[in-house]
């Protein structure tokens, strides 16, 4: 029997007057890969920011393995094994990368993942250990991110717009250790625009439009121009139940 | 040779200086938090030190056993309760709330020293010194301050490069909510950086207690050194704040050499001039390095 990770119950979530998330249900269980996709704006961002703790839900009920997360700071989450590799990366650029890969274990969270076998995952690391970030290339930045979120031994890790400004060879290089880290047991929700690249890793995906989810499923089991007409708002998908975006 | 004493006299100054300053600029450098009340709260240290040392019966050197790990209780506490209110909102609130306080330890203290001079009682190592030569002679508590000042530097040098909290400090300063992200009780960082800027900082009140009179009313001249200090050295670079301290230091002695009543107008021109020339201090490229 599968077990649920991550539910999201017509989740509303809001900055201020201004309304981001509308009514969101979605659900990824252990092991999974799941992409949200959807254009810029569309609120991806935002419910992962908001899974990870750093935005509150204003309505509706977020539940990780079964137990709310409500009240939960964002650096309890990480404890509880959430880990954000976020959108612009965000390296600590007064820390070493080595430093960098400590400060993401900070949480002492046991499991598979340690500096060895990061470095295993992304070998491009290993020679930059000892020096400092302001130099580093974009996707050794992003390498860096990524390992630094796995240093936390997290079960779900929320990967946001990894491919934003990389070349399409860096992506790639990217997107190949994601099994890696699925081998590990590690549950990935990963926010993308680019929907090619999501959906080669994703066994589920949903699509946002406007803050909604436009359309959900199964890459194979979705038709492409479905997609593109639900990422673009062209004609609107009818709005997925959860029965049908949930798991299987 | 009563230039190279005068500049020797101000290197000693600075290392008062760079205690002052030690704790606005570590308090700066991990939230951006600059605390208006920091003089005050030496002066306050000075006063609290004077009742245990009397009140005792001991040197009010021996006292800073029990008054330094109050004031960082104190520290942590005044930035759970207080200060957490005023981080990361308009710096505005971070001038009242702290202008505030300092009025408020003014008029406390005041009202239970009244506005008398007072002074911290060490014994002879207020005037006691060793000669250099025939003309140098160099006083052993501005030395012990000068020590005091590059040991507690060192000291957090050491605890921001080798230490797990340290390293959760420099991502803080770099990013706090990404340091969130981390697992870092970001709260517990900023409450810990006040608690240490607090203990630094009752320890220069101390200090200058010991060398100095003070009234209530000192602390916001303390404050101006300690800021003029920062800023020369550049924000939030801690050995940059010790060079800060030395600079404004040297510059006062040296003034004063020339003319008895120029030795604070030289500093203070010195302090403008490092703000022409380089807005972002001698040191200022990061944070907290």
């Amino acid at each position: 029997m599968t077990e649920r990770m991550l539910e999201l119950e017509s989740v509303d979530v809001r900055y201020g007057d201004f309304q981001a998330i509308f009514g969101v249900d979605l659900a990824v269980d252990r092991g999974e890969a799941v992409a949200i996709i959807g254009a810029n704006g569309a609120g991806k961002s935002t419910l992962l920011n908001t899974v990870a703790g750093l935005v509150p839900v204003h309505s509706g009920r977020l539940l990780y393995q079964g137990e709310s997360l409500d009240g939960v700071p964002a650096h309890k989450r990480v404890g509880r094994g959430i880990a954000l590799v976020p959108e612009g990366r965000r390296i600590f650029e007064s820390l070493t990368v080595a430093e960098n890969l400590l400060i993401g274990a900070y949480s002492g969270r046991p499991g598979p993942w340690s500096v060895e076998r990061v470095l295993g995952a992304f070998p491009l690391l290993d020679r930059l250990m000892g020096r400092h970030t302001s130099g580093l290339s974009g996707g050794e930045r992003q390498a860096l991110a990524i390992g630094r979120g796995l240093m936390s031994n997290p079960d779900l890790i929320l990967l946001d717009e990894v491919s934003l400004g990389l070349a399409p060879i860096v992506v790639k290089q990217v997107y190949e250790a994601i099994p890696a880290i699925r081998a590990q047991g590690t549950t990935v929700l990963v926010v993308e625009q680019d929907v090619n690249q999501a959906l080669a890793v994703a066994d589920r995906f949903y699509c946002l439009l406007e803050g909604r989810v436009s359309l959900a499923g199964t890459p194979d089991s979705v038709d492409r121009s479905a997609i593109t007409d639900a990422y673009f708002g062209l004609t609107h998908a009818a709005p997925a139940s959860p029965a049908e975006g949930g798991a299987a | 040779m009563s230039w190279v004493n005068a500049i020797i006299q101000g290197i000693l100054l600075g290392g008062l200086y760079a205690l002052f300053a030690t704790g606005l600029s570590l308090a700066f450098g991990v939230m951006r938090f600059v605390n208006l009340a920091h003089g005050d709260l030496a002066i306050l240290a000075a006063f609290i030190t004077l009742s245990l040392s009397t009140t005792l019966d001991i040197n009010p050197l021996v006292a800073l056993v029990g008054v330094l790990p109050l004031a960082f209780v104190f520290g942590f506490l005044l930035q759970r309760l207080v200060f957490d209110r005023v981080v990361g909102v308009d710096p505005s609130f971070q001038i009242v709330a702290t202008f505030g306080l300092g009025v408020v330890i003014q008029q406390l203290l005041y009202e239970k020293y009244t506005a008398d001079t007072q002074g911290l009682d060490v014994g002879g190592l207020k005037t006691s010194s060793f000669k250099v030569n025939d003309q140098i002679s160099v006083g052993w508590l501005p030395l012990i301050t000068l020590l005091c000042a590059v040991g507690v530097l060192a000291g957090l040098a050491l605890f921001m490069k080798r230490t797990k909290l340290g390293r959760a400090f420099r991502a803080t300063s770099d990013d706090a909510n990404a340091a969130r992200l981390m697992g870092v009780d970001v709260r517990t960082v900023f409450a810990v950086a006040m608690a240490l800027a607090i203990a630094t900082v009752a320890l220069a009140g101390v200090l200058f207690g010991s060398r100095s009179s003070f009234d209530p009313f000192v602390g916001p001249a303390r404050l101006i050194y300690a800021f003029e200090a920062v800023i020369i050295g550049g924000l939030g670079s801690l050995w940059g704040t010790l060079i800060g301290g030395i600079i404004l230091g040297v510059a006062q002695s040296i003034g004063r050499q020339i003319d008895p009543q120029w030795g604070e107008l030289a500093g203070h021109a010195v302090f403008l001039a490092v703000l022409v020339v380089r807005p972002t201090g001698l040191f200022g490229k990061g944070l907290l390095r």
